[in-house]
């Protein structure tokens, strides 16, 4: 698997102050997987997914993507500003809160990589700023600012904003722990469509019939420890820890995915 | 009864006038320096490197916990004693001002700057920013919108405070007025006719102010 793997993690570790959030972490995604992180709140599985584009900066392991790696810990310089960036502008990552630009439209968030990032000229980030739009049901609210428009979509503008730089991989962190039940629906389906391309994918949710429906791996993270992995569909029908099947029982595991609106 | 007789102050129009060009112009470059050393001392005040925070501290708190007309002096009348450094009373007085308006310019930006969400600047920094893009691009235009009140509000006040320099003899407004007062013998209509001035040109320019507050808070 790691010949082919897109991302590959070795023993990462990363403290907060005094308080080991991760414990030496492995994992692997291979080349069009989507993996999904579950797991209690402060079991870490944020921390390791925020450490994929070195949004946090793990104390020691490894990191690559694609073929691009990095060493941390004792001897190895940590990487510069430049650096950083060119990394993650590889990545793409959707944030549970959004973080849409508010003092920009809906287009202009959606551009604002291309433009800024890969100086692509303005009539070209448009181009593909609309189309990226269109893919997620979004066209008609290309000239709106995020302030009008409802959660569900304003989480599909993020997807559409992250996918306008073109990722190797796409992690989203919690992408629907802040809507509303009735718009969840919608944003998961945008991320299925993704999996179906074959994009590589970290998700880290709470919506356990979705994880099981759409990722093939499954984590299930607990003190920062890999506590079980295995195929999706197998970890959550059938969970060999004890711990794991405590928290899968919060959840129903089964069943549809919640229904989409229609995309207004 | 006091017999208040305003005519005789047409007599020092030019006067007045000369002090009042005086007073603006003051007041616009001391402003703008300010807003320079405000914008250092802010991003100074945020450097990643601890040198550079203490020295915008250091710069912040010794001009914004001292008073303008101790440093007025104290740049006039003490710096040429202990550093050997003449200044004119225009020069020392525009440096001292610049700066004790950057020093409170300072934590108006620094405060705006903070006040925005980490959320964004992450997002930034995810779409493959370096961190000066992201303050460039996503933070300060946001941010900018946010200070702009205050902004104005300490710029009113540093109008206000350029009739302090008349002390080191630059002939501002009150300067004027204080050699028209010792020349009419009419000080009461004389002080009256120049706190008009001022109210005049900053009472405009505060419903101004208040106007831009109103938009702002509507747009978020």
């Amino acid at each position: 698997m790691s010949e082919t793997s897109k991302i590959e993690i070795r023993a990462l570790r990363k403290s907060f102050g005094s308080n080991e959030v991760l414990k030496s972490i492995s994992l692997d995604v291979a080349k069009g997987g989507v993996v999904a992180l579950i797991g209690p709140s402060g079991s870490g599985k944020s921390t390791l997914l925020r450490c994929i584009n070195l949004l946090v900066v793990p104390d020691g392991g490894s990191v690559r993507v694609g073929d691009t790696s990095f060493a941390f810990g004792d001897g190895s310089k940590l990487p510069g500003v430049k650096t950083l960036a060119r990394f993650r502008a590889t990545t793409g990552m959707v944030f549970q809160h959004f973080n849409l630009f508010p003092h920009m439209t809906t287009l202009q968030n959606v551009m604002e990589g291309p433009v800024t990032v890969r100086r692509m000229a303005k009539a070209d980030a448009e181009k593909l700023a609309r189309a990226q739009l269109a893919k997620v049901g979004l066209a008609e609210k290309a000239d709106q600012y995020p302030a009008t428009l409802s959660g569900g979509q304003k989480q599909r503008v993020a997807i559409a904003r992250a996918l306008a730089m073109e990722p190797d991989v796409m992690l989203f962190d919690e992408a629907t722990s802040a809507l509303d039940p009735e718009l969840v629906g919608e944003v998961l389906n945008v991320i299925q469509q993704l999996a179906s391309e074959g994009m590589t994918m970290v998700i880290v949710t709470h919506e356990i019939a979705f994880a099981r429906e759409v990722a093939d791996r499954l984590i299930f993270m607990r003190d920062g420890i890999v506590v079980e992995e295995g195929p999706a569909r197998q970890v959550i029908d059938n969970p060999q820890e004890a711990a794991t099947r405590a928290f899968l029982s919060h959840f129903h595991r089964t069943g549809a995915l919640p229904p989409a609106n229609a995309v207004s | 009864m006091y017999q208040w007789d305003f005519g005789i102050l047409w007599s020092y129009r030019w006067l007045f006038l000369n002090g009042l060009g005086v007073t603006v112009g003051f007041t616009v470059v001391i402003v703008v320096l300010g807003l320079v050393f405000g914008l250092f001392g802010a991003f100074g005040s945020l450097s990643r490197f601890k040198a550079v925070r203490l020295t915008a501290l250091t710069f912040i708190e010794a001009f914004r916990c001292t008073p303008i007309l101790v440093q007025l002096i104290w740049f006039y009348y003490a710096l040429p004693i202990l550093a050997g450094v003449e200044m004119t009373p225009i020069t020392a007085s525009a440096l001292a001002l610049s700066l004790y308006g950057g020093s409170f310019y300072s934590e108006i930006i620094r405060g705006g700057i903070i006040s925005i969400d980490k959320g964004q600047s992450e997002a930034g920094a995810a779409l493959g920013m370096t961190p000066g893009q992201s303050m460039r691009r996503i933070v300060l235009p946001q941010a900018i919108k946010r200070m702009i009140p205050a902004l104005m509000n300490q710029s009113i006040i540093q109008f206000k405070n350029t009739s302090l320099v008349s002390v080191l003899a630059v002939p501002d407004l009150v300067y004027q007025s204080q050699v028209a007062a010792h020349d009419s013998y009419r000080p009461l209509e004389t002080y009256t006719a120049v706190a008009v001035a001022y109210a005049a040109i900053l009472i405009p320019l505060t419903i101004i102010v208040r106007r831009g507050e109103k938009r702002l808070a509507v747009s978020e």
